[in-house]
């Protein structure tokens, strides 16, 4: 029961899904519709169980009186917040539309705070790139030269740098050439290696072999 | 200064996170709090609407049922005598309620059940969806001619509108017509050199392999820059919120 029905499910809809793209007829063209929605379905249920598992933690946090339960009770409050608001004054399914209540939490207190979040990396991955990019070995050298004619090549910076160069042969060039053809080649082994490790690991988890995901009995 | 109190909320919590860069502080900690409420709520909500109730209840019936779209599902046509495959979505929403119980540990093991559809399903499809998309088509792209014949003999008709303009042609244009096949063409195979473990990366093969590194260094300098800019371009659009529409003080 723990184990065997999850590998048959596992093998059924992956077996599904690879048959339909080589017979897309009926009935695997339903079938595999159904799973696809199955698949959304699920996984809203698998939002709501971390938002629930969240609350559980931050509800016990409060309970128990830990260290900071004071922020578990923001966190909680925000939850609910966004939820009651999103499920029941947003006007049902046209929550997204400008000007609803979901719409305005969403572009006064969501937004800014992902943004912020993810503009505060640009601080951290300079004072990274300081320890990272020291040019050690010409390896390092390399990767940091690029990093540079990349950066400096999409900012007008780059092209003062390199004033005294005749147009169209300054950084923001080379910085094409680097992105267009070096950067695309290596990107393009790693996504061809990518794709192989993806095929074989996927057969491994239709068949069977791969159980990591059953809590790797 | 923006008279918006939603504006003005924004400005808090942009600067609240902001805080974060001189150190640690309850200021920073209670809008990352916040964040993480905000963030499993706004999911919580849109996949509500957006997965539950149009793929759930919508092709089963249950809105039309409750009088809340004005289309019959599943069930209306199963009491039809009309099959509907949109019928076996019960099933899912069985699966989806297994899923929460992980949230009791004693039965907890049940969510494997649905868990695996979600690994059966993403395994199935990204099998063959990788194999064409990266594994085909990028191969497909690197079989190319050495160089590129269609480019060079444009290079003659974009120097004499250049020169019009008093201008030579561009280094990037150069590049592309007369190395840029040759450079994706080596720069992939030796990269895939260096990915094939199977064989001691020695003589001939050991030195391709370190050409395919070096390939490998560009690429991760050129991503690391264009995401460091990224990130800039983001702080930057938080700076001039604040200095714009918030103070004012850029129009």
């Amino acid at each position: 029961m723990r184990r065997e029905i999850p590998l048959i499910l596992t093998a059924i809809v992956g077996i599904t899904f690879f048959i339909q793209f080589f017979v897309p007829h009926s009935p695997m063209r339903e079938l595999s519709e159904t799973f696809s929605d199955w698949y959304s379905i699920i996984s809203a249920f698998a939002i709501w169980l971390g938002g629930l598992n969240l609350m559980k933690i931050s509800f016990e946090k409060v309970y128990k009186k830990d260290k900071d339960w004071f922020f578990a009770v923001t966190t909680i409050v925000s939850f609910f917040l966004i939820l009651i608001v999103g499920l029941f004054f947003s006007g049902g399914r046209q929550y997204l539309e400008q000007g609803s209540g979901y719409d305005w939490l969403y572009r006064n207190i969501y937004s800014p705070l992902s943004a912020t979040m993810f503009a505060l990396l640009a601080f951290f991955v300079a004072s990274a790139s300081y320890r990272a990019f020291r040019a050690r070995n010409a390896q390092a050298t390399v990767l940091l030269l690029a990093a540079f004619i990349v950066m400096a090549g999409r900012t007008p910076f780059g092209d003062w740098i390199t004033i005294y160069l005749p147009e169209g042969w300054r950084l923001s060039n080379l910085s094409n050439v680097i992105m267009n053809y070096f950067n695309v080649a290596g990107q393009r082994a790693i996504m061809i290696g990518i794709s192989l490790g993806i095929v074989s690991t996927s057969l491994r988890i239709i068949l069977g072999i791969e159980r990591s995901h059953l809590g790797g009995e | 200064m923006s008279s918006e109190f939603g504006v003005w909320l924004a400005a808090f919590f942009t600067i609240g996170i902001a805080s974060f860069l001189y150190k640690d502080n309850p200021l920073y900690k209670f809008c990352e709090s916040v964040f993480v409420g905000i963030s499993a709520g706004y999911w919580a909500v849109a996949l509500f609407w957006e997965n539950l109730i149009a793929k759930m209840f919508d092709s089963l019936g249950i809105s039309y049922f409750f009088g809340l779209w004005p289309e019959k599902g599943a069930l209306q046509d199963i009491f039809s005598g009309v099959w509907n495959w949109n019928l076996l979505h019960i099933l899912a929403g069985i699966l989806g309620i297994m899923m929460l119980l992980r949230l009791f540990p004693k039965i907890g093991w049940i969510a494997r059940w649905p868990l695996s559809v979600i690994v059966g399903s993403t395994a199935g499809l990204w099998m063959i969806t990788y194999f064409q998309s990266n594994f085909l088509s990028q191969l497909q792209k690197t079989v190319v001619p050495l160089f590129d014949i269609g480019r060079i003999n444009e290079l003659s008709e974009i120097g004499a509108a250049m020169s019009e303009q008093g201008r030579a042609i561009p280094f990037d244009a150069y590049f592309a017509a007369y190395l840029g096949n040759l450079i994706l063409i080596f720069g992939t195979l030796t990269g895939l050199v260096y990915f094939y473990f199977s064989k001691e990366h020695k003589g001939v093969f050991g030195k391709t392999a370190k050409v395919g590194i070096y390939f490998l260094m560009i690429t991760f300098g050129a991503s690391f820059g264009y995401t460091v800019m990224s990130r800039m371009s983001l702080l930057i659009g938080r700076l001039y919120f604040l200095f714009s529409t918030w103070l004012g003080f850029v129009n």
